[in-house]
């Protein structure tokens, strides 16, 4: 065989030998397994997953190459190192611009092929995730818990932006590629606080037409000098007890009632902040096929949707004046919470999807009108223009 | 949540044909049980005998009768169902529900649909209609338009411009379908379409579009999730029953999934689909940038990527094929629970019956691949094409499960013929053929690519020309690449062994590569330790700890995720993909003798290949290995699990034919030895033991050379029958009634060496044919059953109408027959199932095929005689048989073939000495009459309204023989038409009739008349010299008129009957029964 062999070694000494197909690297970090099927470019580029050597379950990835950074989550790769059961190195797709062997070479991510990357999910889902390490360079390294570092700091924005409406795709100068625009007048503000935020939540706020404020993890948000009409918490990696300076902001923008939505660890943080607890949970949720329920109390029909969702960390007391809004059909943990009265709310999984199915977009909608935000038009298309197809959304 | 239903109706599928197999036994099977667990009263209606659901223990009471309007009501009279249930028999079951349901009938009994709405289904199924809805929601259809007759249909082809696709409204399986792309093609296509409905849709022919499915679920809260998508390997235009299918798909991206995801679920919401849908994309692989002024501009006029190009080709609003796959791919019992959905229940009230521990309402995640690869049995029809497109032509499909594309394919190209080692072998004759087979889509064109491939030609060049996907080429070539680099560097290290295992090839295939047997590859195999690894299909992908049984075989893993069974375990085997020969009636033996090991407190481990099966469901084993029942495969599981034994002999031929093999190898095979076995089939051998018997056998011979061929026959007299041991093409059985047929024949379709003998055995004619049917243990018979044929010999065992008990049989014959049994058993010390065909003459049984395994019969005469053979056959390997006594029947049950020649174009309708029909229904009845009538109409489109007949009869003898029953139908009031010597003969005979003109002569004739529907049946007897195949000095297949006039036939949906002894059977029973005649009687009250 042409290809060096590396190999990843658990905390528990259990070594899993296979090809190298990444960079000549060796990395320390948290090894989780993911289930989906597709989006392994969105998810390698999901800053959630910093710090983390990511186990596929799907055995042949790489199959559709990596398309252009306007197509990523972030402007890198954010995972510490990839492990997947057969890596295509001859893949096949219109947008694709380079292989994903050659995309993590360039990146300086460690990837390595195993085959038997079921034996290895099945022992995190017995033993819990692990820390591992994965050595494909000439070095050791030190096992290392990202968890105990401040990984919202890390991969937060450090200044503010702005996006505006999209009309044109282009790149933005200093951070990756998304949908930006010319400023236009009369359009409203949506402060988007940034704990490793996905792009895909830009998209779906730009495409309503918002003009979107990035800040930093750590703004006081109450102390912003411009005018706008909700803020949306975003996703990130890691413990969210470790986002403390968040957590004591969004105490702040909740006692001023400005509208909030949660959005992953944004769920978790929201929670913390109104005194309710959060835990580890023992293998997370990594998949495109979370099913949640929504707490209804009209009627007892309860209507399930299938979510994305990528957290180690879980709700698990619900803080006062809140009611859970969601919940995961399989194992019962919290995947969402709302205030009573106030459009303050919060979802544990991923409403923007990317990857993974579309069927929670109309929470955006939602927490909008709650917020008494006008919607003009009531929804826009997804991710990327589609062509006949009008954005109708089921309102509540 | 409780439901208010009490009883409810279920229409199954009939009898299977190409389009309808055995997944709506699997689909129907599920529904009964998901109803019967909140016990519902269930009822059944379907006269396949051979399916699992219309077992005794199943559904309360069950109706053998024919899925149609007429018979359906009388029972909805009888039973007063409250609810009716339409998507679990495919589209047969569909239609006889829309029409139940226009016909007022549901209303006048208060009978409720079930599932979803009726409106939508009648949306669904009117293409122009439908397209209209889906534009309505933003749903992108493919420019189109209908007709009903040829100008308007080219009115609308103007609109839409070249290429098109033709497709007929209403049809199976794409029937009568195609690409034109011109006016003439339009139509050829366009008038045949109408032939079968009333109504054609034109629309954009979308040149190498990927063609993608979805399997949608809702429940009536419009909670909705897609079970499973699959990709087909071969671009649209290529039907997808006829389609090399990949699940998951392989080449799509997150957003291209996803956006595809949620049309299909939007779709679906639309509708108000209660229970399952399938959704049809076609997805454009190089999308255009937006037009201008379409979206939002680009001022830079830069390209935009990511553009989503599709159209929604086909919405099912049933079970279907695909969700069969899709539920055996994925592990989610879709049929089951879309039964409990139209029940009212929701998703997150039902169960996963694979994990046990998470609900219904969520996507399988996989960790594996699945390649389903069709089966076709296009050489078993003279005349047929080979040519696949938007029409469906396969009989059966495979499913294989690996953890690289390369395992899964090279594992289906095994499965699927169970001959072919790989996908880089084929007998491809020069390149000019390799070529040919590239551009022309027929069922050799996956070879014809990795042929190519080997030959040098760039994956991009078989791109181009065939549209498939780059993606599935670069694996192809990697498994061409590796077979290449082990033919350069043989050393069998563990690490090229396990590169060339995980590539997929088989220890046979390897050891043809390097010169070795496939005993000493697997010897060395297991020295290195390279063997394969058991995984479970969990539909979570590992994330929970799923309490499943349902394995498969990978090498791309290094641990197993179940632990052996040991002793009390007893493997299996099933039948494959179905097949013409081998079908649902081999499962149904196969479920049956799985359920009695358990009775017998064993574990039962069940290996099979085919998705559509009742054999692969989930609760049918305490294993279910999705594998290839190969010896490797089959070896590495029994080795696996530590079996106790293993049951080759209820899945039919394929099974069988490795008892040699695995009992060389030292397995235990439960039941007659191998031995016996061998000497039951050994020609030789087993005609030394008839003689030895003293049991007669028709006079036979093997050659080697074309002269003692035909001394022989000049010996014993024309005609005989002859079987090439090896064919080029065509047919494996031939009747040659002269010197001239059988010179021709076995010089130019068969090879006749040393190596490779013909067999010829004097033909008997007039001789009648009779089955035996029985289960020994030790030798000794413990049941045994004697079923007629009402054809003569000479039409295939599977092709002949069959009746038990039999009718015009002496007490003396049958007592032959048991006697010559009882000898045959007794010698070979038979324990288990056997089959014996006889040939009766003069009341003098001849032997002429014994097959120690159960038979295709088995289903059949179980349920007439209200035993289960199977389960008796698992007694008598446990050594716990009792003999059954013979109580005579207070019924009769008649069996008749399913031919699907309508599918097959060019395919001669005409029954033979092979097998042709690809399914059979049987029907009850207080008498012989009364059970064929209703047999036949389960079978044909049959309108007891039309009295008008058209009869052809070939030669003198059939003239003659037929004669009385003409008179007979001229009695019944029919309205006569012949054809010109016929009409003259009847004429002659003061028999009223109208001579019509022949085929090729100028209109009105015969044609005109069949294809106007103006007769109800047409009886077309060929000289018996000249039938097809038979044709003088001629190989393979000349046009005649009775060809013309036989096709047309089939083409129009008009019954027809090529057998004497048939057709004046079913003109008999004409005369003594009308439609209202026949009774509507449950199976139990026919057994009570």
């Amino acid at each position: 065989m042409k290809s060096k062999t590396a190999k990843l070694i658990l905390k528990d000494g259990s070594q899993y030998i296979g090809e190298s197909f990444g960079a000549e690297k060796s990395v320390a970090g948290e090894v989780v397994f993911a289930t989906g099927m597709v989006g392994y470019p969105e998810a390698l580029t999901d800053p959630s997953f910093k710090g983390q050597i990511l186990v596929l379950t799907y055995p042949l990835v790489g199959n559709y190459g990596v398309p252009k950074k306007e197509f990523w989550e972030s402007s890198k790769i954010q995972v510490s190192g990839l492990v997947v059961c057969n890596y295509i190195d001859t893949p096949s797709h219109h947008a694709m611009q380079t292989t994903l062997g050659k995309w993590l070479k360039k990146e300086g991510i460690p990837a390595l092929q195993i085959k038997d990357t079921r034996a290895l999910t099945q022992k995190l889902r017995n033993e819990g995730v692990s820390l591992g390490k994965l050595i494909a360079g000439r070095n050791n390294v030190a096992f290392k818990n990202p968890n105990l570092r401040n990984l919202v700091a890390e991969v937060s924005t450090k200044e503010i932006y702005e996006i505006y409406p999209h009309l044109v795709f282009g790149s933005h100068p200093k951070h990756a590629p998304y949908i930006r625009g010319r400023r236009k007048e009369g359009v409203q503000t949506i402060v988007l606080v940034d704990c490793g935020l996905k792009y895909n939540i830009i998209r779906r706020l730009v495409a309503r037409k918002f003009r979107v404020m990035v800040v930093p993890w750590d703004t006081d948000v109450t102390k912003l000098d411009f005018p706008f009409s909700a803020v949306v918490l975003s996703n990130g990696p890691g413990d969210p007890q470790k986002a403390k300076i968040t957590i004591a902001n969004v105490k702040k923008i909740i006692a001023k009632k400005i509208p909030i939505l949660g959005i992953c660890l944004g769920n978790q943080i929201l929670t913390l902040a109104q005194g309710g607890t959060t835990y580890k949970l023992k293998f997370g949720h990594r998949s495109q096929n979370q099913p949640v329920v929504e707490r209804r109390t009209k009627n007892k029909i309860q209507k399930c949707y299938l979510t994305t969702q990528n957290h180690g960390f879980a709700v698990n007391k619900i803080p006062n004046g809140f009611k859970e809004w969601f919940y995961n059909a399989n194992d019962g943990t919290n995947e969402g919470i709302i205030h009573e009265s106030l459009p303050i709310m919060s979802v544990q999984f991923h409403p923007e999807s990317s990857p993974g199915p579309l069927d929670t977009d109309w929470v955006f909608d939602f927490f909008l009108k709650k917020a008494g935000i006008h919607l003009t038009p009531p929804s826009a298309p997804l991710s990327l223009p589609r062509r006949g197809e009008g954005g109708e959304v089921e309102y509540l | 949540m409780k439901t208010n239903f009490k009883k409810i109706l279920i229409l199954g599928s009939g009898a299977l044909k190409i389009g309808e197999a055995g997944e709506f036994d699997y689909s129907g099977s599920q529904a009964v049980k998901a109803l019967k667990e909140e016990k519902i009263k269930v009822i059944l209606v379907n006269p396949n005998i051979a399916t699992f659901q219309t077992s005794k223990t199943l559904a309360d009471e069950v109706y053998f009768l024919p899925i149609d309007s007429y018979f359906v009501e009388k029972i909805i009279a009888k039973e007063r169902p409250d609810g009716i249930m339409l998507s679990f028999g495919g589209q047969t079951a569909l239609n006889c529900g829309l029409e139940l349901y226009e016909k007022g009938i549901l209303k006048k009994y208060n009978v409720k649909v079930l599932g979803s709405p009726i409106s939508s289904i009648m949306l669904t199924e009117d293409r122009e209609k439908f397209a209209k809805h889906l534009r309505n929601i933003n749903i992108p259809v493919p420019p189109s338009g209908s007709a009903t007759n040829l100008k308007e249909a080219k009115t609308a082809a103007e609109k839409i411009g070249f290429p098109l696709m033709v497709r007929a409204a209403f049809a199976l399986g794409g029937q009568k379908s195609g690409v034109a792309n011109n006016q003439r093609e339009l139509e050829k296509i366009v008038t045949g379409a109408l032939a079968v409905s009333p109504q054609v849709l034109i629309e954009k022919y979308l040149h190498h579009f990927k063609e993608i499915e979805y399997e949608v679920v809702r429940d009536k809260f419009g909670n909705t999730v897609t079970v499973c998508n699959m990709e087909n390997l071969d671009p649209l235009g290529i039907h997808t029953g006829d389609s090399i299918v990949i699940a998951p798909s392989q080449t799509l991206n997150n957003e291209e999934y996803h956006r595809l995801r949620e049309a299909s679920i939007k779709i679906v919401q639309s509708l108000k689909i209660v229970g399952e849908c399938n959704v049809q994309f076609a997805l454009n692989p190089h999308p255009n940038p937006l037009p201008k002024g379409e979206g939002a501009p680009s001022p830079s006029g830069k390209v935009r990527d990511g553009v989503l190009d599709y159209f929604v080709i086909e919405v099912n609003a049933r079970l279907s094929r695909s969700s069969a796959l899709a539920s055996k791919a994925t592990g989610y019992p879709l049929a089951y629970v879309a039964a409990k959905l139209a029940l009212g229940k929701s998703l997150l009230q039902t169960e996963n019956k694979i994990t046990k521990v998470t609900q219904s309402f969520f996507e399988p995640a996989l960790d594996y691949v699945v390649v389903k690869m069709p089966r076709w049995d296009l050489a078993k029809f003279v005349g047929a094409f080979e040519h696949i497109g938007s029409a469906m032509k396969s009989v059966g499909e495979v499913m294989a499960i690996g953890r690289s594309f390369e395992e899964a394919l090279e594992k289906a190209v095994r499965m699927q013929s169970g001959l072919t080692e790989s996908v880089t072998d084929n007998g491809f004759k020069d390149s000019r053929e390799i070529k040919m087979y590239l551009n022309i889509p027929t069922p050799r064109r996956i070879f014809a690519i990795t042929e190519s491939i080997k030959k040098g030609v760039s994956v991009g060049e078989i791109h181009k020309i065939t549209g498939i996907d780059l993606w599935f080429l670069h694996r192809i070539q990697n498994i061409v690449n590796i077979e290449r680099r082990f033919l350069k560097n043989k050393t069998l290290s563990r690490e090229n062994l396990l590169n060339l295992k995980q590539t997929g090839f088989s220890d046979k295939k390897i050891g043809s590569l390097c010169g070795k047997t496939e005993l000493k590859i697997r010897r060395l195999r297991k020295d290195l330790g390279v063997e394969p690894f058991v995984f479970a299909i969990d539909t979570l992908a590992g994330e929970v700890p799923a309490k499943t049984n349902y394995l498969y075989l990978t090498y791309h893993g290094a641990h197993h995720d179940v632990t052996p069974l040991g002793k009390n375990a007893i493997v299996v085997l099933g039948s494959g993909p179905y097949h013409i020969g081998s079908s649902v009636e081999f499962d149904w033996s196969c479920v049956h003798a799985s359920l009695a090991l358990r009775r017998h407190g064993k574990q039962s481990v069940i290996i099979n290949c085919n998705p559509e099966t009742v054999s692969t469901d989930y609760d049918m084993s305490d294993r279910l290995y999705f594998e290839d029942l190969s010896f490797e495969t089959v070896a590495d599981i029994f080795e696996f699990e530590k079996a106790f034994g293993l049951v080759i002999s209820v899945g039919g031929q394929r099974p069988n034919n490795l008892a040699k093999k695995l009992s060389e190898a030292g397995f235990h095979i439960l039941g007659t030895k191998a031995s016996d076995i061998d000497r039951a089939e050994d020609r030789n051998e087993f005609s030394a033991l008839l003689d030895k018997l003293d049991i007669l056998q028709p006079k036979w011979q093997s050659f080697t050379s074309t002269k003692e061929a035909l001394k022989f026959a000049q010996r014993e007299g024309f005609p005989v029958l002859v079987r090439p041991s090896y064919v080029l093409s065509g047919s494996a059985m031939r009747v040659c009634y002269n010197r001239e047929q059988l010179f021709d024949f076995i010089s130019k379709a068969a090879v006749l060496s040393p190596k490779h003998p013909v067999t010829i055995s004097k033909y008997i004619e007039n001789a009648k044919e009779l089955e035996f049917d029985a289960v020994a243990q030790k030798g000794e018979l413990m049941i045994y059953g004697i079923s007629e044929h009402v054809e003569n010999a000479g039409v295939h065992s599977g092709d002949a109408t069959i009746v038990y008990p039999t009718q015009r049989v002496y007490a003396s014959t049958e007592f032959q027959l048991r006697e010559i049994s009882k000898k045959i058993a007794r010698e070979l010390s038979i324990t288990g199932p056997f089959n014996i065909q006889f040939l009766v003459k003069d009341n003098i049984p001849y032997v002429i095929e014994v097959n120690l395994r159960a038979s295709r019969t088995f289903p059949f005469l179980s349920k007439a005689m209200d035993v289960n053979f199977p389960e008796i056959a698992v007694d008598s390997f446990l050594g716990k048989a009792k003999t059954h006594n013979f109580i005579y029947p207070k019924s009769v049950l008649v069996k008749s073939p399913q031919f699907s020649f309508s599918r097959l174009l060019g395919a001669d309708p005409v029954l033979r000495v092979e097998m042709s029909s690809t399914g059979e229904a049987a029907c009850f009845g207080r008498d012989y009459d009364e059970a064929l009538l209703k047999s036949i109409l389960s079978t044909n489109k049959f309108d007891f309204k039309n009295k008008n007949v058209l009869l052809s009869l070939g030669g003198e003898i059939n003239k003659a023989k037929f004669l009385e029953t003409a008179g007979l139908l001229f009695s019944l009031g029919y309205t006569i038409f012949a054809t010109d010597t016929t009409g003259e003969f009847l004429k002659k005979q003061n028999v009223k009739c109208t001579t019509v003109r022949k085929a090729y002569q100028q209109s009105p004739n015969a044609l005109d008349i069949i294809e106007g529907k103006k007769v109800a049946f047409v009886v077309n007897l060929s000289k018996t010299e000249t039938a097809a195949g038979n044709g003088k000095g001629k190989i393979g297949h000349i046009i005649t008129d009775g060809f013309h006039i036989r096709r047309a036939a089939v083409d129009s949906q008009i019954p027809l009957f090529t057998d004497l002894h048939l057709a004046r059977a079913f003109i008999k029973a004409l005369a003594r029964y009308g439609v209202k005649d026949l009774e509507i009687k449950s199976y139990k009250v026919y057994l009570n």
